[in-house]
């Protein structure tokens, strides 16, 4: 394990919530990171800045205001490109990571060279969240293609075996997750990217539970799209990130179209701007962007090494705590080798609504049931679970309140 | 602690040793409902009979997957319909919806006490929005099945 150099009370004192208490006057345990992470008071500021100092549309007005907008928004952009290695142009902001796949499921089932058709092949994986997942079912009923997958291993590994076979020269797109919201699988996302590119398909890798817990670069990362939301990454609600290849970006329709996207418009038909302006329809989300790169900027702080070796040294610790309990098993990967920092577990005899209710009862916010991922719950042979989730701000003590609290609702259920 | 409650004894027992639990024949109408929030499902099949020209609730069955909420709740729903005229079964059915649309800000003695039963136990559960689906699943799946039946029926 590297070691770690984060110092979490400093980070703490920079999270308003977590010095609020909860039910029964309990302190937050905060345990659900892998739904939304807390903000910090930077981006709260940024914020306010955004709306008290700077509010004006983007990209229009010849006022200052509006420059100053227009600059937040494009710096945001800036911020956001050099976060991933990327260039800014190839930076598009969304509504949410949600928005971004539906953006590109849309984009390669319109008319263009990248168009999708009939007897085409989909490769999806049984992990997905259904984010990743229904917008490329759509698409093949739009457009008649194949709609194929990865299995999951008993193990909550992603199975590679038949890559080759899996992956055919029909293949158009392959989109998987770069690392699991339930079991914080990480599966081999530039090895599958070599496979798929080798095939002639394209990557679209969903970086939402990746970007905000380790180092992620594309240049190194093989995916040619991927897709992450701000809100999950300490940043504001209502922005989220398409980071696609110029050349295919360029190549791509617009999704939804409106004022800000245009080049010209006549009442017999439009043109459209270059991306990423081209995907950006209406007054975007100025101060959220300006939140999302102040995020950006307290994460860069940090050190996304540190942060990456900071989750890993609590992942590990969950695993050994939660592996000494009688009664409860861990899904997915039980060491933290290419593996993030979600933790669901199933505990015998109490369902994990019961479980995440006597947590609540504790201050312990974890997430229950399916996690928008019922294909993976499934393949792995349970209806649902119950799923801690890490971040820069938990604490070691946290993940022993989180284990003592499990053994709580086991007695209070009288499985223990 | 105020796990106690919404767990109230009678609650932990029904999902311990659950009534009227597993299928049976015969049936008029069989739903499947789901709670796509956490995956929550029951298959329920409800049996009517005709007396004196009044629809009646012969029986009612299920199987189910959920958490001790919702199945504590079909346990105490079918023990409280069964034998029942539909109307009467709709009527308790009605003020369960509302007991748990309360916020927990019913107070004891009201004059639903009576039509409950054991269901007034569920009244901690109001407190809790994210638990209301579980406790009204069931439930929920019984008023469908009924009215399903209650077409076959005409």
């Amino acid at each position: 394990m590297s070691s770690v150099h984060l110092d979490v009370e400093a980070v703490r004192a920079d999270f308003p919530a977590l010095a609020r208490t909860v039910r029964n006057d309990k302190p937050l345990i905060y345990l659900d990171s892998g739904a939304t992470s807390q903000k910090p008071v930077q981006v709260l500021d940024a914020v306010r800045s955004a709306y008290e100092q700077h509010n004006a549309a983007a990209h229009r007005g010849t006022h200052l205001l509006g420059e100053e907008a227009t600059d937040l928004y494009e710096g945001a952009r800036a911020k956001v490109a050099a976060f991933l290695a990327a260039r800014p142009d190839e930076v598009v902001f969304t509504k949410n990571a949600t928005e971004a796949v539906n953006l590109v499921a849309y984009a390669l089932s319109a008319p263009g060279r990248l168009q999708v058709r009939a007897g085409d092949e989909v490769l999806i994986t049984e992990m997905e969240h259904h984010a990743n997942l229904v917008p490329w079912q759509q698409l093949c009923e739009r457009t008649g293609a194949t709609l194929r997958w990865l299995d999951v291993t008993p193990e909550g590994r992603l199975d590679t075996d038949d890559l080759d076979t899996m992956i055919t020269g029909r293949t158009r797109i392959v989109a998987v997750t770069h690392q699991s919201n339930v079991t914080g699988t990480v599966p081999p996302v530039a090895e599958i990217a070599r496979v798929a590119h080798e095939k002639g398909a394209l990557v679209l890798a969903d970086g939402a539970q990746s970007v905000p817990h380790q180092p992620v670069d594309v240049t190194t990362l093989g995916a040619d799209f991927l897709v992450f939301s701000s809100h999950k990454m300490l940043g504001p609600y209502g922005i989220g990130v398409l980071f696609g290849r110029a050349e295919l970006l360029e190549a791509m329709p617009p999704f939804l179209t409106g004022g800000s996207m245009i080049e010209v418009v006549r009442m017999e038909g439009s043109t459209f701007l270059p991306p990423p302006q081209r995907f950006e329809p209406g007054v975007p989300a100025i101060a959220e962007a300006a939140g999302l790169a102040a995020a950006v900027d307290y994460l860069t702080a940090l050190g996304m090494d540190n942060v990456a070796a900071h989750e890993e040294s609590l992942t590990a610790h969950a695993l050994d705590a939660l592996r000494e309990i009688d009664g409860v098993r861990i899904l997915g990967p039980d060491t933290t080798k290419d593996r993030g920092g979600a933790v669901a577990f199933e505990v015998d005899g109490v369902h994990p609504h019961d479980v995440g209710q006597v947590l609540d009862e504790l201050g312990i916010a974890v997430r229950t049931g399916h996690h928008c991922a019922w294909p993976l719950h499934r393949a792995l042979g349970v209806q649902a679970s119950t799923r801690a989730s890490f971040y820069v701000y938990n604490t070691h003590d946290e993940v022993d309140a989180l284990a003592d609290g499990i053994r709580y609702a086991q007695r209070f259920f009288g499985t223990g | 602690m105020q796990l106690e409650s919404m767990y109230q004894d009678i609650i932990l027992d029904h999902y311990r040793n659950p009534h009227h639990k597993g299928l049976r024949d015969p049936f008029d109408a069989e739903v499947h409902h789901v709670n796509p929030v956490c995956g929550d499902e029951v298959t329920l099949r409800v049996s009517l009979k005709d007396v004196n020209g009044e629809p009646v609730v012969e029986d009612v069955s299920y199987d189910s997957l959920g958490c001790s909420i919702s199945q504590a709740s079909a346990s105490v729903m079918s023990d409280l319909v069964i034998g029942k005229p539909v109307a009467e079964a709709m009527t308790i059915s009605q003020a369960f919806l509302e007991l748990m649309q309360s916020k927990g800000s019913r107070v004891e003695g009201q004059p639903d006490e009576g039509l409950l039963e054991d269901a007034v136990a569920f009244v901690g559960v109001s407190k809790y929005p994210a638990r209301i689906k579980c406790a009204l699943l069931g439930w929920m799946a019984w008023k469908d099945a009924t009215a399903q039946a209650m077409e076959v029926a005409q």
